[in-house]
């Protein structure tokens, strides 16, 4: 690869290589304050290539490759290269990872304690763990949450939060400009824009913290807290799981301990200041 | 329906955790996971080591349960037995 960049996030070290020094120099500009050691040893592998050799200077489109492919990942045209490296980034840690239960969740933290979000795409997960993590919480992930299998504490991956369409101008108007990315219009996602988490919440990356609420967001309709039981909280988090079937017996025990330990709910709300509210309520009834 | 005789699975093959209403049995064998609910995990544990039918299993679930009826119980007990079967929970004696 022709340009290349190491990035830390969460435990996870990446290396991601590159046929074009565009998507490198974008990565490089959203994961300036991230540790970058090139003397660790990569963990997960990501690579940007052309198709054809030829293709990287007519049409430029963009593979993406590394430790684990998807056949039927599409190839990307270069202007969206920042987005290709995103979800290769996404895809060899789902795919890749053994060290913790992977879930797919976002998740904010407070005094030690982390308020996890599981939902798919759509649920608002990401956009209410960016809006708490502008506010008094730390941001621990918009998409990933790792779980440490042996004793049980959630571990953060706060990766640049991907927001996605109307998300898009609700967070920019309360951040500085300088922590958002390019604006990516028309991806097979919609628009897209990067969120640089606080300095606080990358430099806080390693610490652990507890679950003490497993939230399961869904956005739009009316007010409401459901209260959630541990087999339905299980059930959905295995589905929630990119690895859990791979840890066998240790995703099994993880993921027993998490929904016996934590409170689980689902939530509704029509608009991302309700939601807040919700997370802030459930948090201040919480058991102790 | 016969009522066909089934064994166990082996020691320590299973590991089963009560979820409020759902039980999760972790598979060992297979690395699979079952979520079930009653009365299933209440078959597995009446199983014991030998094998067994659903006529024996249904007599010692009456002795802890509050069974309507033994009798009734039965064809109940064959279907539940056929269905953890197949799960590889129980074998065919």
């Amino acid at each position: 690869m022709r340009h290349s960049i190491r990035i830390a996030v969460g435990p996870v070290q990446f290396r991601i290589g590159s046929d074009w020094a565009e998507p490198i120099s974008a990565l490089g500009r959203l994961y300036a304050g991230y540790p970058q050691d090139d003397a660790l040893p990569a963990e997960a592998t990501v690579r940007l290539f052309a198709a054809r050799p030829w293709r990287r200077w007519l049409r430029p489109s963009v593979h993406i490759g590394g430790d684990f492919i998807v056949p039927d990942a599409l190839p990307l045209p270069l202007s969206m290269g920042l987005l290709a490296a995103e979800m290769g980034m996404n895809l060899q840690v789902a795919l890749g990872w053994r060290r913790h239960m992977l879930l797919h969740a976002s998740a904010v933290a407070k005094d030690g304690r982390a308020v996890i979000l599981s939902g798919e795409s759509g649920s608002g997960k990401s956009t209410l763990a960016a809006l708490l993590g502008e506010g008094d919480w730390r941001l621990m992930g918009d998409e990933f949450t790792l779980i440490d299998p042996e004793g049980g504490d959630a571990f953060a991956f706060p990766r640049a939060v991907s927001l996605k369409n109307e998300a898009i101008a609700e967070v920019a108007a309360r951040v500085d400009p300088v922590r958002l990315g390019p604006l990516l219009a028309g991806t097979p996602k919609g628009d897209i824009r990067h969120l640089i988490p606080r300095p606080e919440a990358i430099a806080a990356m390693h610490e652990p913290a507890r679950a003490a609420l497993l939230l399961f967001p869904r956005f739009g309709g009316e007010v409401a807290i459901e209260r959630m039981g541990e087999g339905e909280a299980f059930v959905r988090l295995t589905e929630a799981s990119t690895n859990y079937v791979a840890l066998g017996e240790a995703g099994f025990a993880a993921l027993t301990r998490l929904v016996r330990e934590t409170p689980a709910y689902g939530i509704s709300y029509p608009d991302s200041a309700t939601g807040i509210a919700l997370v802030e309520q459930l948090w201040a009834e919480r058991p102790r | 329906m016969t009522d066909r005789s089934y064994r166990a699975a082996p020691p320590g093959a299973l590991r089963i955790e009560l979820l409020g209403e759902l039980t999760a049995i972790f598979d060992r064998r297979s690395m699979q996971t079952h979520l079930v609910v009653s009365p299933m995990p209440e078959i597995l544990d009446a199983m014991g080591a030998d094998q067994c039918d659903a006529a024996t299993l249904a007599s010692r679930l009456a002795a802890t349960f509050d069974l309507d009826g033994e009798t009734d119980a039965q064809p109940i007990l064959v279907e539940r037995l056929g269905e953890l079967a197949a799960m590889g929970l129980v074998e065919r004696a």
